[in-house]
């Protein structure tokens, strides 16, 4: 789960990390507001959605002005902003963040983050600051610095020490960077997050380190135990359809063609994805039913992939273990007699009872496609889905 | 042979009188495992399913002398349950549990490092499907009868992507040695190259099959070993052709975040390193079987 930036400085500066002055916006009036507030000069407006890379999508803006905090504010409310972390339908923007001028002397690049092949925190640092940490990996990885942080005993001095000094900081403010870095380290511990980023950590020209942009991303596991870190989540960061199916105790990932799908379990779920690329079609989404799959988990299944309008044809693709195959096949009808189904349905059960499960469908009398392999399934897919095409272009 | 459980290893169950550990605990027992008990913090001393209960995982291998356990415990006692099991002198565990906080098995990995290698427990999963070695035992959620017996080492990060390979081979007459479920979170018990290296001195495994999928650097890794350690052919899927960059795909180690980590990009690895590459998903068993065939 992802937070905001104002979010993530909140709870740092509750670490002892110095932030600039800053405040929450919500309309013009007070982004102008704040600005008063904070004083000085110098404001940036900061668009709050959950996506790195906002400068670039025009997402920041330095204003000299109340005017023009106003104009920014203006501009950037109710905003889609389409960075390369959001994907083309990018993120509306609802809050705005008003922060204080700062005067740079130095970007510097840090993060901690989960390192799922070394089992350890890994500590990231770059005196470069300010870049595209992925592209400076590519073109010179010399200038990254990783640290490990063994679990049992966690992060040393030393180590720290170590990252600040190779980060380039003058003597004079190293034990104010072990401070921060520290306390970015027990942020993540304390909070279960997975990631924390802070791009760009700053030295101003008073020579103090300060976190002008922050990120956290938390592990969904342990929300269970970070109350109020859940609290955080705005939802409307998030896909209207996966949050409703998270809600409905399904996994759900909207894609961009037109071959709907319900699968259980996630691996064959993205296998059936591919076996449908294969074929030549494309999948409008990702759905993982789970082991339970009653009727009524298919029936809302039904209706959260149908609801997407590109849908011209539906997979069902269920290998049934724990599952028995006749269960899924009343669900599946009982879905389809409910719903007013307007595109084809191809269905392929396979496991436990997979003989009464076929001839539940067959006898339904339901305009109900069946397959026996996963790439028949595919193939009548994406057969059905092209007739349908053909039949909208014609008409 | 087979690997990690046959016929005779002693298993317990932890979270043994939930609805979940005893129905699964019922349908092992009936698959022919050699269930002796299972563990329930605060029920140790009643009988559960014909069986002794617990109060510790001690206990119970002081009791029964239990080599393997499965653990059914929920996801914010799971990393504890598995520690336990390591500290009891079990030998092989396997979790079952979803939703394991991933800086709990950062923990759980650094704690089991404390063992010599020879009494470390081996741990797969957790979120995994759990082990089965056809006709002789099972230790998982798996539906037991689509497995027959045979050659062939099935490794794999998802439930129904393995039994979708199960029941392909056993189509054309292959069988199984072991399956192993390894588990779809980012940080896991056991590798796919762990595995492998269990297989490879296996006597009875010919070909290994390891299903993939996209996110971290696992199956590579076990590529790379795989070229420089074993003599037998491995055959390789990797699921995720058409995820696309940055979104989870059900499971939570299943993202690409870093290069490396696409299906693509992962096959083509895999090929460069002598791995036999099964194109599509339904052609995981004929790709198993041609190579076979050729040996």
């Amino acid at each position: 789960m992802d937070i905001h930036e104002y979010q993530a400085k909140e709870i740092l500066s509750g670490y002892g990390i110095k932030i600039a002055e800053g405040g929450l916006a919500y309309s013009p009036e007070d982004a102008v507001q704040r600005a008063r507030e904070i004083g000085g000069h110098v404001w940036a407006v900061k668009a709050q959605i959950h996506s790195g890379a906002r400068g670039k999508a025009g997402g920041i803006k330095i204003c000299k002005t109340h005017d023009e905090v106003e104009a920014a504010a203006e501009a950037l409310l109710g905003k889609r902003l389409v960075t390369h972390q959001t994907g083309p339908a990018g993120k509306v923007c609802n809050r705005l963040y008003i922060e204080a001028g700062t005067d740079i002397a130095k970007e510097i690049y840090f993060c901690f983050l989960v390192d799922r092949c070394a089992e350890r925190i890994v500590m990231v640092g770059s005196a470069q600051g300010g870049m595209d940490i992925e592209e400076l990996a590519q073109t010179n990885p010399e200038a990254i610095t990783k640290i490990y942080i063994e679990p049992a005993v966690g992060l040393q001095d030393y180590q720290a020490r170590e990252m600040a000094f190779k980060l380039g900081f003058d003597a004079e403010i190293i034990s104010h960077a072990v401070k921060t870095i520290k306390g970015c380290y027990r942020a993540l511990r304390d909070l279960d997050a997975n990631m924390l980023e802070i791009n760009p950590l700053v030295v101003t020209k008073n020579n103090e380190l300060v976190a002008l942009d922050a990120k956290m991303g938390f592990d969904e596991n342990a929300l269970f135990r970070q109350l109020k870190i859940s609290e955080l989540r705005d939802k409307t960061q998030e896909d209207p359809r996966e949050t409703a199916a998270a809600d409905r105790g399904l996994s759900y990932v909207g894609l961009d063609g037109d071959i709907g799908c319900m699968i259980n379990g996630a691996g064959l779920a993205m296998a059936t994805m591919d076996m449908i690329k294969l074929a030549g079609g494309e999948p409008a989404n990702f759905l993982d039913v789970g082991g339970g799959a009653s009727a009524e988990r298919t029936e809302k299944a039904f209706r959260l992939v149908l609801a997407d309008q590109n849908v011209k044809a539906m997979l069902v693709n269920i290998f049934a273990g724990i599952n028995r195959c006749d269960w899924i096949a009343e669900g599946v009808v009982q879905a389809v007699r409910k719903i007013d189904m307007k595109v084809p349905l191809i269905v392929r059960l396979s496991g436990t009872n997979v003989e009464e499960g076929q001839r539940i469908i067959r006898e339904s009398g339901l305009p109900i496609i069946t397959a026996e392999t996963l790439a028949e399934a595919a193939e009548k897919a994406v057969q059905a889905r092209n007739e349908v095409a053909a039949r909208l272009s014609a008409a | 042979m087979a690997i990690l459980i046959n016929e005779n290893t002693r298993i317990i169950v932890q979270g043994f009188t939930g609805k979940i550990g005893s129905f699964h605990a019922q349908d092992m027992i009936n698959y022919g495992s050699n269930v002796v008990g299972g563990v329930t913090p605060g029920k140790g001393g009643q009988t559960h399913l014909g069986l002794p209960v617990f109060n510790t995982v001690k206990e119970a291998v002081e009791a029964t002398g239990a080599e393997a356990s499965i653990v059914f415990v929920p996801p914010a006692f799971a990393a504890d349950s598995i520690m336990e099991a390591a500290d009891a002198g079990i030998k092989y565990c396997v979790s079952i549990t979803d939703g394991i906080p991933t800086q709990d098995m950062m923990t759980v990995k650094n704690f089991l490092r404390r063992f010599p290698v020879e009494q470390r427990m081996i741990l797969t999963g957790p979120n995994c499907a759990g082990t089965i070695s056809p006709g002789r035992a099972m230790l998982g959620i798996m539906p037991g009868h689509i497995y027959m017996q045979g050659n062939v080492g099935i490794v794999g990060r998802s439930g129904t992507l393995g039994y979708e390979a199960a029941d392909q081979l056993k189509r054309l007459g292959l069988g199984i040695s072991t399956s192993v479920g390894i588990g779809g979170d980012p940080i896991n018990g056991s590798s796919h190259r762990d595995i492998l290296e269990h297989f490879e001195n296996d006597p009875e495994t010919k070909i290994v099959i390891m299903i993939g999928e996209i996110g971290g650097p696992q199956e590579v890794e076990a590529g790379i070993w795989a070229k420089a350690n074993m003599t037998k052919p491995v055959v390789a899927y990797i699921a995720g052709l058409t995820a696309p960059e940055g979104r989870r795909m059900g499971h939570a180690g299943a993202i690409i975040s870093s290069a490396g980590e696409s299906a693509a990009e992962k096959v083509a690895m895999l090929q460069e390193l002598g791995v036999i590459i099964s194109p599509t998903p339904s052609a995981m068993g004929q790709t198993v079987a041609d190579v076979l065939a050729k040996m």
